[in-house]
């Protein structure tokens, strides 16, 4: 029923320009091995940074196939909950873009196909393979690496890279700067993603990963070091040396970083272009507690959608078309982040700030992919907030693992 | 016009000359050139095209409630335009259409979502739901090399993969396991004694073709154990194992691996004895399920008590606060000693005039605990956290909320203080009423009588006024412990969009829209009663 209604009363505003349905194309049996994909539509959603390169790759598509490929733009935030709800009705798209977080989103609502990469799997980094599994199943085509990353002025305290944070406080206090460090917390709202560095370097992983590298449904923040953690995080916090405060949102601490009154800031590569007064270095970041400090990592890729009606077509465009290095390179040029295909990646990373995020991401983790991911968010980031406001880390800390355990269960 | 007049008379059209019958339409008189009628003919015949076009659109996308209703819409139309008796609806019929389109249809499919479970983990319907099961329960079996692979065929359409194992060409379809039947060098089979090579120009050119290589299995021997040769791209294969099987009369999915049985259940998902469950479920109706866990649930229900009774305190002093300011300023300014009263309240005017957007941004930049204008400027620097504390947080949206709207009610009250009648307020100055009570007496229940309409519309507006809300702090500083991210200066409306998972995280949309349905019905019976209650004020008229 909700596929009759679903489809909603847009379509009564919108049916003039529904495109018509594909006449079966003359069957030319020349013999020859060309594929004739004749009368045959692809359709793909892509944001507004990729449409140019995924273009390319469609434009050598159709001249090989002869098949129609309809790039549909989106704006990014968009497509996960579009795909989700659209897909089912049998109005969603054969492949769209996607960032790998959503894959234990997409596998529970039933709205992906599995792909088989074969031999190409191993062109590409492995930390985007393992991204793109669900379950010991691929399900994307991954095409690059996103993570987070120590930058620095170098202007103030130079190329040298803290290991660790009472090593960068130090640093940034001798630098003269207004304050020795500054990182978002999104305001109120509480920023646990960009905070994961420090928590991970303390042993308190959001989830725990089983042998194979996948997250598990159990809870791993709790316990001692997500005690210890807390602690150092309401030590930094408003109440203790005022560090890291919600005061400070992402437009805050770019405007802080850039105008020099901060020489350090954890950020990723989207914000490279905010710091335009100053010169920058782009390094792992440093340990708080002792541990390596490692960053989530974002891939992103593209989906293939279990409702497709060109499978095949669809997996010959993804596999053959976008798995190659010319389509990833095309990728790269279009937006710049770090490539998934490993040659290019090694290339690109002559580039110093491109370089300091792989390396960023080397030390990293995928982010967790499981469904119960979605439900993390809120009570984690409320829960950093509130502790660096200056409520009691420990037990503030211990009722959000309280709660988060709970919801996860159900 | 004069129905009888008309009835039944097939005028022809006549000459020229001769005058329309007074009081007939223009639209249907043929006396004349018959202007008028042939205007409204192309104009419906336009309507009727439109209407036709999304029909045959709805046919093909198989979108059964659209054709239908379309039909219907299309048959109204015509209908009331070309009888006589439906006069009133000519006027009434495009407003209806989009009311039924744009307010009844939305608010019954937001009461058809209410009592389902539609959301994350519930997105189609069984069957795709078991398909997707399948796919994920599909493996390929570890260290299996990739096969070149031709897609072959033989007598009526029967569909077999041929695959090159290292130059050995084995052969096979659903029924029949491989079996080997020659050897050739690298690359795919090009040659297969039996069977035909089905050229891949056709594969991709024929939808239904594609469908089927796609599902077809090639079992690798007569032990299904040892997996199936499948292929994605119909040029290589490789051996996959399902591991789910799922058997339609018992609605059941077994995992082969370890032997557990997954049983449909009547809340949309596959769960096994021991309480695990797969992952990809569908959407039933779930009853009343939904508004029950609104008031039961108690991680649920708490936070929610909060959000609603701060709705409450926030749109009720939405509507007191700004009406008070405004008519001050109002009867300040409406006072003739006031000089430069133009340029006054040309100034006072201003924050209605700016875009919400725009304020509510700029005044949480400046509401800053660190970098802040206000903490810099009127507290001296001091750390006042105006977002952070759930007091002063409230206080603050509410500050920003009074000084966007208090212009609309120095509007309004200018007007209506304007409208009094000044013989009313003399005789009481005669009778010796002194200010106050002539203000308590007079100006205020006359200014009542056009204001408290407004200000009933304007409690539903701060109701639902998710704008500031969001922009300001976005319901922050969060309620600890608190699902789904709601705040302390969260209202309804915007733990709806917290809940729907719009934003990211888990979606309930079901639980969002009967939240929704709730909301409605309180502003919907608040309105009522205050309008009610408006009704006496008129006495004073």
């Amino acid at each position: 029923m909700r596929k009759h209604i679903g489809t909603g009363i847009a379509v009564l505003a919108t049916a003039a320009l529904l495109a018509g349905c594909s006449s079966a194309g003359e069957d030319t049996d020349s013999g020859e091995q060309a594929i004739d994909g004749e009368g045959q539509t692809l359709t793909i959603w892509v944001d507004e940074n990729r449409e140019p390169a995924v273009e390319a790759a469609a434009a050598t598509f159709e001249e090989e196939t002869g098949a129609t490929v309809e790039l549909v733009q989106k704006n990014f935030d968009d497509i996960r909950n579009d795909f989700i709800a659209q897909v089912p009705t049998g109005d969603g798209p054969d492949i769209t873009v996607g960032a790998h977080d959503w894959l234990g989103a997409l596998v529970a609502a039933g709205v992906v196909n599995t792909i088989d990469l074969g031999d190409k799997a191993s062109e590409f980094e492995q930390v985007a393979i393992d991204a793109m599994t669900y379950e010991g199943q691929l399900y994307a085509l991954p095409y690059s690496l996103e993570t987070l990353a120590l930058i620095q002025n170098v202007d103030l305290v130079g190329e040298e890279a803290p290991t660790t944070w009472d090593e960068m406080i130090e640093v940034g206090l001798a630098s003269g700067a207004e304050r020795p460090f500054v990182i978002s917390t999104n305001g109120q709202t509480g920023d646990g993603y960009l905070m994961y560095g420090f928590q991970t370097s303390f042993g308190a992983p959001v989830f725990v990963q089983d042998s194979s590298g996948s997250y598990t449904t159990e809870v791993g923040m709790g316990g001692a070091a997500g005690e210890a953690f807390a602690t150092w995080l309401g030590a930094n916090g408003e109440a203790g040396t005022g560090y890291i405060s919600t005061t400070v949102d992402y437009a805050i601490n770019n405007e802080l970083f850039n105008s020099g009154a901060a020489p350090f800031t954890v950020q990723g590569p989207w914000a490279i272009g905010e710091y335009t007064d100053v010169n920058v270095a782009v390094n792992p970041i440093p340990s708080a507690g002792g541990e390596e400090a490692a960053p989530f990592v974002g891939v992103q890729g593209f989906y293939l959608s279990s409702q497709s009606e060109n499978t095949l077509l669809a997996n010959e465009f993804l596999v053959n078309y976008l798995g190659t290095e010319d389509a990833q390179r095309a990728l790269y040029e279009a937006d710049p982040r770090i490539p998934a295909w490993s040659t290019l990646a090694e290339e690109v990373a002559e580039d110093p700030i491109i370089a300091g995020f792989l390396a960023s991401s080397q030390a990293g983790v995928p982010m967790p992919s499981i469904p119960e991911m979605g439900s993390v968010w809120d009570y984690w980031n409320a829960a950093e907030s509130q502790i660096i406001t200056g409520q009691d880390p420990v037990s503030t800390w211990n009722t959000m693992i309280t709660e988060l355990s709970a919801a996860v269960a159900g | 016009m004069s129905v009888k007049e008309a009835e039944g008379q097939v005028s022809p059209p006549s000459d020229d000359r001769t005058p329309r019958r007074s009081g007939e339409s223009h639209a249907r008189g043929w006396r004349g050139v018959g202007w008028g009628f042939i205007v409204k003919l192309i104009l419906v015949a336009l309507v009727n095209a439109f209407g036709v076009m999304v029909v045959i659109s709805a046919f093909r996308v198989e979108s059964w409630f659209i054709l239908g209703a379309m039909i219907v819409l299309v048959a109204a139309v015509d209908v009331v335009y070309f009888t006589r008796r439906a006069l009133p609806l000519k006027y009434l019929l495009p407003g209806l259409i989009f009311l039924l389109a744009f307010q009844v249809f939305i608010f019954g499919y937001t009461a058809y979502i209410a009592f389902t479970n539609y959301g994350t983990g519930h997105a189609g319907t069984q069957e795709q739901a078991v398909e997707a099961a399948l796919i994920q329960g599909e493996r390929r079996v570890e260290n299996s090399p990739t096969y070149p692979l031709a897609v072959v065929e033989r007598g009526l359409g029967e569909l077999g993969f041929a695959i090159n194992d290292d130059g050995t060409v084995l052969v096979g379809s659903e029924l029949e396991p491989l079996s080997e039947v020659g050897e050739m060098g690298a690359g795919a089979p090009t040659d297969v004694p039996g069977w035909t090579i089905v050229e891949r120009s056709r594969l991709l050119s024929d939808q239904a073709l594609q469908q089927t290589v796609i599902d077809l299995r090639v079992p690798v021997s007569d032990d299904p154990n040892d997996g199936s040769i499948r292929s994605r791209d119909g040029s290589s294969g490789a051996v996959y194992e399902s591991t789910l099987v799922w058997d339609e009369q018992a609605q059941t999915i077994t995992d082969t691996t370890d032997g557990t049985v997954y049983h449909a259940t009547d809340r949309g998902s596959f769960v096994a004895d021991d309480g695990s469950s797969l992952p990809a479920g569908w959407f039933v109706g779930v009853g009343f399920d939904n508004f029950v866990k609104i008031f039961t649930d108690p991680r649920l229900a708490e936070p929610l008590l909060l959000v609603a009774a701060w709705t409450f305190v926030f749109a009720i002093l939405s509507v007191l606060v700004p009406f008070a300011l405004g008519l001050l300023f109002a009867l300040v300014f409406n006072d003739p000693r006031v000089r430069g009263r133009r340029v006054l309240r040309t100034l006072f005017i201003l924050p209605y005039a700016f875009p919400v957007f725009l304020s509510a941004l700029v005044f949480r930049g400046m509401f800053n605990a660190e970098f802040g204008v206000i903490n810099d400027l009127f507290f001296f620097g001091a750390n006042i956290n105006w977002l952070g504390d759930p007091w002063l947080a409230r206080f603050a949206v509410l500050f920003v909320n009074v000084w966007l709207s208090f212009p609309y009610w120095f509007l309004v009250c200018t007007g209506a203080l304007q409208a009094i009648p000044t013989d009313a307020l003399e005789a009481a100055e005669i009778d010796g009423a002194g200010r106050f009570r002539r203000f308590w007496s007079i100006i205020l229940p006359l200014l009542l009588v056009s204001t408290a309409p407004l200000a009933i519309a304007s409690f539903a507006v701060g109701f639902n006024n998710f704008t500031v809300i969001y922009l300001f702090n976005n319901g922050g500083p969060p309620i600890p412990g608190a699902p789904y991210g709601l705040g302390y200066t969260d209202i309804l409306i915007s733990a709806i969009y917290d809940i729907s998972g719009v934003s990211g995280g888990a979606a309930d949309f079901g639980l969002a829209s009967a939240l929704a349905i709730v909301v409605f019905i309180v502003v919907g019976v608040i309105a009522a009663i205050s309008f009610r209650q408006t009704r006496r004020l008129e006495e004073f008229q």
